[in-house]
């Protein structure tokens, strides 16, 4: 990456510039791969773009930093993706 | 337009400082896919200033440019000068401030660069609070509302920006909402083909700021348009044109859901409900926004 030799603060974009914020998640979303009918809603609306979308618009989550919001499982019209509690003996 | 027509490249990366269920980043989101990485954007003191992350590292591949909580439109002003002077006239300059730093302290930046008829786009996300420092009123805050410094609920109503940013007669301006990502992504895309100054405004509801559970951002905002206590629309050439649910409203050919259902799924309205249901409040507020439609009818039917 480019870096800036100037005589101010600059930040440099890095993923998880806050660290991994999947530890924040108190719910997992869980996907049914079967289900999914490919809609892209569930991608479109996450705030931290840790549904990622693949190039047959398939769709995965990234759990290092979802951070468990459940945005995803409530715009998914057909409930293709579910609310789990994160287990305590990870 | 369909969702799969939005490109795929992010230029917002994921683990950053936002609160679960933030509608900053998932407005964010589509601003850069719609203008891409050709932009430079001028963030001032507001919640993006944060979740950016902190030094050294940022959530944003995208050249940004902090700037003091007033002087969002004053810096993109200084930028676009000095691009044109390097003669890059590819780069999209975006300013992209919150509702405090548009509504209030804002606004006098925001107004020159209109009037000077500067070459950017300013997006104010609103989310109707000052929320980086902790739930404060805004102008653009509703009648009624809880904030730390409404205890009570707010005894004003909200200004409109919309009419204030009419009265510069720029070439486009439009209100969105995050719930309404095709629509957001066309009137940026919009805006970047245009040249002068362009104001965008994307209703932006706030799970801590309004007290709702994280999960519900993209229904409080639908129910925000549905309600009527938000409008969708374009304006160009002087011209306005209402678009999505808001244009059904605005010809009367759907009916409104009562502002109730909206206003009920919020913490911030509580005192409304709780302990005992406050009628007459209530109807005020459906009163005020009947009004405000019936206004808009006589203006812009
Ligand atoms: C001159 C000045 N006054 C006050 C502040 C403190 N301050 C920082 S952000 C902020 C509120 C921003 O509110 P808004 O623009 O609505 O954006 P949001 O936080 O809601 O995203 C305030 C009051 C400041 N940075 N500078
Ligand atoms: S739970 Fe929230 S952050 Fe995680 S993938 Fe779903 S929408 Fe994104
Ligand atoms: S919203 Fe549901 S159906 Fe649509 S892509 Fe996501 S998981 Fe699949
Ligand atoms: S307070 Fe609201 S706008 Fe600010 S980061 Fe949190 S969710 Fe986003």
């Amino acid at each position: 990456m480019k870096k800036y030799k100037v005589k101010t603060t600059i930040s440099y974009p890095k993923k998880g510039a806050t660290g991994k914020t999947g530890n924040w998640r108190v719910f997992r979303p869980i996907l049914d791969k079967e289900k999914c009918v490919k809609c892209l809603r569930c991608w479109i609306f996450c705030p931290e773009a840790t549904v990622i979308r693949n190039k047959d618009n398939s769709i995965d989550i990234d759990y290092d930093y979802c951070k468990g919001c459940g945005i995803c499982a409530n715009v998914c019209k057909i409930k293709a993706i579910t609310m789990k509690r994160e287990s305590m003996d990870k | 337009m369909a969702i799969k027509e939005i490109p795929t490249e992010e230029c917002y990366m994921p683990g950053s400082a936002a609160c679960p269920g933030c509608p900053a980043t998932m407005a964010l989101r589509i601003v850069f896919k719609a203008i891409g990485k050709k932009m430079m954007m001028i963030v001032p003191a507001c919640c993006t200033a944060v979740i950016e992350s902190m030094h050294p590292n940022t959530s944003f591949n995208i050249p940004t440019m902090n700037i003091a909580f007033e002087a969002a439109a004053a810096g993109a002003s200084g930028v676009e000068a000095g691009l044109r002077k390097q003669g890059k006239d590819d780069i999209t300059v975006v300013a992209w401030a919150g509702d405090g730093g548009t509504y209030d302290i804002g606004i006098q930046a925001l107004s020159g660069a209109l009037e000077r008829n500067t070459n950017f786009i300013y997006i104010c996300y609103n989310n109707q609070i000052y929320s980086n420092t902790g739930i404060q009123r805004s102008g653009a805050t509703p009648y009624a509302a809880w904030t730390t410094t409404t205890v009570g609920g707010k005894t004003e109503y909200r200004k409109e920006m919309g009419e204030i940013i009419q009265a510069h007669h720029i070439p486009y301006a439009a209100q969105a909402c995050i719930s309404y990502p095709e629509d957001l992504y066309k009137k940026i895309r919009k805006a970047k083909q245009m040249k002068g100054p362009k104001y965008i405004e994307i209703m932006a509801p706030c799970p801590p700021g309004w007290r709702f559970g994280m999960e519900r951002t993209v229904e409080m905002g639908t129910l925000s348009v549905e309600t009527g206590a938000w409008a969708l629309y374009e304006f160009e050439n002087d011209e306005i044109k209402f678009n999505g649910i808001s244009k059904l409203l605005l010809e009367e050919k759907i009916k409104p859901k009562p502002i109730e259902d909206w206003i009920k799924l919020q913490g911030r309205f509580r005192h409304l409900f709780i302990p005992k249901k406050d009628v007459k409040k209530l109807q005020e507020i459906q009163d005020h926004t009947n009004q405000i439609w019936e206004r808009y009818r006589k203006c812009y039917l």
